[in-house]
């Protein structure tokens, strides 16, 4: 089964009930066990790997240099045959059939090095695999586990305080309400600047002599004459 | 940042981008810091840290505030909107329809303040674009 699957079982299940943890404890620790198990394996695998490896190379470096002491003994071989000293010839050749015996079992034993290394290698990667795996159920195991905890202390404070968290209608008016009260006060200051830069114009039309005082003293003055 | 006091106490005195942060510890089996966004009040954050994550919920409302013949309507809604939806999903948390961002427990105090803004202004936003499903 997938770890979502499980968590989806586990969230539809008991475990539904606040409180309740998924997994408990010991299993859980079990589970950490196992993949600090299958580390330490796979770090065993890992030096295995090394040292085959190594193994591999060293073999590879002394195949190569019994095919050329092969070629070099053939060259022996071939001038004894010029010479006419089919003796030494004949002497040079078996030691290149011993070489060429050599040669076969190195050829035998880097095949075998080699299928290793495959097979640690695949063994490896598998391994890798499992933990990575493992290490997310854990994860998810965990992070659901502490979540329902948390949210548990959560709504536990919800409903003993009934000020943590309003009902949504409430908070609904109250965003609203900040909200008018913002544009309000934006409103407010765009009046406030029209009408200062109203009183602006007023000043100025005045001083210009264009817009006169209703009540200058002027005014009054020639309106007392007149009586 | 994985002590819920220190994380407190350093964000208590951090400004983001204009916002403050007003916190309250609320003590518990699992210790949960409950955040003020300044300017988004109304929506509360409740705030954990865990040995994986830097959990945030803000709780949107209770699923017997809705509407209940719109319920599926409203659910398909919150699928479609989680993802277009800046660093926040929706979730149900016990009986309550929630908005949340996990964070990484290595991150810095500007993330965790740019997701504590984010979370506050979608939460509002969210409340405000969904008033037609709550009774």
């Amino acid at each position: 089964m997938n770890i979502v699957t499980k968590l989806l079982t586990a969230i539809r299940g008991s475990a539904r009930e606040i409180g309740e943890a998924v997994v408990d404890t010991q299993s859980l620790r079990i589970f950490e066990q196992e993949i600090h198990d299958s580390k330490e394996n796979l770090e065993l695998a890992k030096k295995g790997l090394t040292e085959v490896v190594a193994k591999k190379m060293a073999v590879e470096r002394r195949i190569e240099s019994t095919k050329a002491e092969i070629e070099e003994n053939e060259g022996y071989a071939i001038k004894a045959l010029e010479k006419d000293d089919e003796a030494l010839a004949l002497q040079v050749a078996e030691k290149i059939a011993g070489l060429e015996a050599t040669l076969e079992e190195r050829n035998i034993e880097l095949e075998s090095y080699s299928r290793n290394t495959d097979v640690l290698k695949s063994q490896i990667k598998e391994a890798e695999k499992i933990i990575a795996d493992h290490e997310r159920e854990l994860a998810m195991v965990k992070t659901r586990e502490s979540v329902q905890n948390a949210t548990k202390s959560v709504t536990q404070t919800v409903t003993a305080n009934d000020s943590a968290i309003g009902s949504a209608r409430e908070s609904l008016e109250r965003i609203k309400q900040k909200q008018q009260s913002e544009q309000d006060k934006l409103e407010a200051g765009i009046q406030l600047r029209k009408d200062i830069e109203g009183d602006d114009l007023e000043q100025k039309l005045k001083a210009s002599g264009i817009k006169q005082d209703k009540h200058s003293a002027e005014d009054v003055l020639a309106r007392l004459k007149k009586k | 940042m994985n002590d819920l006091q220190d994380l407190s106490s350093r964000i208590a005195g951090f400004e983001y981008k204009g916002h403050q942060f007003s916190c309250l510890t609320i003590e518990g089996e699992y210790n949960v810091l409950r955040v003020e966004v300044s300017d988004l009040e109304e929506m509360p954050i409740f705030l954990t840290i865990t040995e994986v994550q830097i959990l945030c919920i803000s709780y949107l409302f209770n699923k017997d505030e809705i509407h209940q013949d719109r319920i599926a309507e409203l659910n398909q809604y919150l699928l479609e909107l989680s993802v277009p939806m800046p660093l926040s999903a929706f979730s149900i948390v016990d009986d309550y329809y929630a908005i949340f961002g996990a964070l990484s427990c290595g991150s810095t105090l500007e993330s965790i303040a740019d997701e504590l803004v984010t979370l506050a202004a979608n939460s509002t936003d969210s409340l405000q674009a969904l008033e037609e499903f709550i009774k």
